[in-house]
């Protein structure tokens, strides 16, 4: 069977043929599999962005393909518009799109436009609003007047409200507090785990990603330079590095100790995998 | 898509034409257009057409992108040139069928205006591609200075001109990013009949609107916190100066006037 999500050899230049030509992604394979949670990392201007707007067709590949359940994803409007439904795109800042005169007008933008009828649509505004942590009673007011981080909230919903097969957001946390950051990483990670859909989440923060994706894709300069579980990426601490990106703080500590001398296994990205590590160390030590 | 509009678009560069105070870039344009609108024979046309084409060269500037910049006026250029080869009374007759009647003088009329309108829009492109926003409205606010006798508000005017060239690639982008996210969501703006692509356009002139107010908010803000009080005693980062190649570029100007109009004299 056909990959949920196949691209191949995907290349984007940007301008070509003018002064301003720019190429933000060159040669570009990637394969995205039901209920994975792949985090894709990368220093700004690596073409992450680029990447994820191929992914429901709002760019058009300079060469190469995308293909969703084996089939190109640019074939006809009607594919195009059917693509747009199934992978769910969460743009940077997604509040400044918000219109409508009341948060539930907004939410059912999306499902509206996909010409669903009325009693589906409430009922997926409901369901989206929950598994965005959006309070019932917010739904009537007017998205102008929610604070920052449910502004946030019931932007993802309108997204989410179309029950896409991958849901992919780009930077969802940009520019939130500590605590709405939180809120919306448990949010995203509850509704991953309820509906075993696929998500594609887009940062560079490296802390945040490490804790729950399933899968990491690393880019830089319009590559994807690695790719795999996270653990395996970040043995490569000091490749990391070199191109930008600040490891986990515990992943840096392990690799200065290891550094250091003390044989802790490399790979470590988590607080729980170092305590056990030294743990093991500790009890080793009191063995022999 | 959005991105790709030439218009008035700065294209850096260090040629001549690049290095040239902006002041005699404009004057140097007016000129062009005064010589342009002045000339009359074959002979005065392909004088300044030389001109153009020399400036071009020099700038560097690629035919490729001034052709396209033409582009959006190709309607305009068309209608001009056919109501001209239709409405001239000439003396001779080249085609005559039902109620149209074609002359010689139509057809030389109809290639003059069509020229005239394309040398125009490609000498003032060639100011705009070689010119950055900035440079030219400090040109034009020293230009008009003394405008400020008569208590016109240079300064005002050529800082909100500057603000708003500076906000159009600001506001394009935006679009272009709401637009997308809106199609994300399944809207469709380039279907359907008159009042549906009305309708469609709502959600993106909403957030356009709240998200341009709140620039300028944003940017007032800004200019006040760094003391910014209208152009009473503010200094400039770059002086404009004048040098030996803006007067050369000035004098030649001129001469070009003076042959134009010499030409005018003997008919040519």
């Amino acid at each position: 069977m056909a990959p949920l999500l196949e691209i191949r050899k995907l290349t984007h230049i940007y301008s070509q043929g003018t002064p301003f030509e720019h190429v933000a992604l060159k040669d570009v394979d990637f394969v995205a599999e039901k209920g994975e949670f792949i985090g894709i990392i990368g220093h700004t201007g690596s073409g992450k962005s680029t990447f994820v707007q191929h992914l429901n067709a709002l760019l058009k590949p300079t060469s190469g393909t995308v293909l969703l359940d084996g089939e190109a994803v640019f074939s006809s409007p009607q594919r195009i518009r059917q693509v747009r439904s199934r992978v769910g795109l969460v743009f940077q800042y997604p509040e400044y799109q918000l219109f409508e005169e009341t948060v539930r007008a907004d939410i059912a933008y999306g499902p509206k436009n996909m010409k669903l009828d009325k009693e589906e649509i409430e009922q997926r505004v409901l369901e989206a609003a929950d598994f965005v942590g959006l309070d019932p009673e917010l739904l009537d007011k007017s998205p102008f007047d929610l604070s920052g981080g449910q502004k946030r909230r019931a932007a993802i919903a309108g997204v989410i409200a179309m029950r896409p097969d991958i849901l992919v957001l780009d930077e969802p946390t940009a520019g939130l507090d500590p605590r709405g950051r939180e809120e919306i990483i448990a949010n995203i990670r509850r509704y991953h785990a309820r509906v075993n859909g696929t998500v594609i989440y887009i940062t560079h923060s490296m802390e945040d990603i490490a804790r729950f994706a399933s899968r990491l894709a690393v880019f830089c300069e319009g590559r994807i330079v690695m790719d795999g579980v996270p653990g395996e990426i970040f043995r490569h601490v000091e490749e990391l590095e070199r191109i930008g990106l600040t490891v986990p703080g515990i992943t840096k500590v392990m690799a200065l100790l290891r550094a250091r001398g003390l044989p802790v296994p490399e790979g470590i990205y988590t607080i729980h995998q170092a305590m056990d590590a030294l743990l093991g160390l500790k009890g080793g030590g009191e063995n022999a | 898509m959005l991105k790709d509009i030439t218009l008035g678009q700065y294209f850096p560069g260090d040629t001549l034409v690049h290095r040239l105070d902006p002041r005699t870039k404009l004057v140097m344009t007016i000129l062009y257009i005064v010589v342009l609108f002045l000339a009359k024979g074959p002979i005065s046309y392909l004088a300044v057409f030389l001109f153009l084409a020399i400036s071009i060269g020099v700038s560097r500037i690629r035919l490729k992108t001034i052709l396209s910049g033409l582009k959006p006026i190709l309607i305009l250029i068309l209608i001009t040139a056919i109501l001209n080869l239709l409405y001239n009374r000439g003396e001779t007759v080249l085609l005559r069928f039902w109620r149209i009647t074609i002359t010689l003088e139509g057809v030389f009329t109809a290639l003059t205006m069509a020229l005239r309108i394309v040398m125009l829009i490609a000498g003032t492109l060639l100011l705009t591609y070689t010119t950055s926003p900035l440079q030219l409205t400090d040109g034009l606010e020293q230009l008009l200075n003394p405008l400020k006798k008569i208590h016109v508000p240079v300064h005002e005017l050529s800082m909100m001109m500057s603000i708003a060239l500076r906000f159009i690639p600001t506001l394009i982008e935006e679009t272009d990013k709401i637009m997308n996210a809106q199609k994300a969501r399944g809207a469709e703006f380039d279907t359907g009949n008159l009042i549906q692509k009305a309708k469609a356009m709502l959600p993106l002139l909403v957030p356009l609107f709240i998200s341009a107010f709140r620039r300028a908010d944003e940017l007032a803000t800004a200019m006040e916190s760094r003391c910014y009080h209208g152009g009473e005693g503010r200094t400039k980062l770059k002086v404009l100066t004048m040098e030996r190649r803006d007067w050369i570029t000035l004098i030649v100007g001129l001469l070009m006037l003076a042959l134009v109009i010499a030409l005018r004299r003997l008919g040519l």
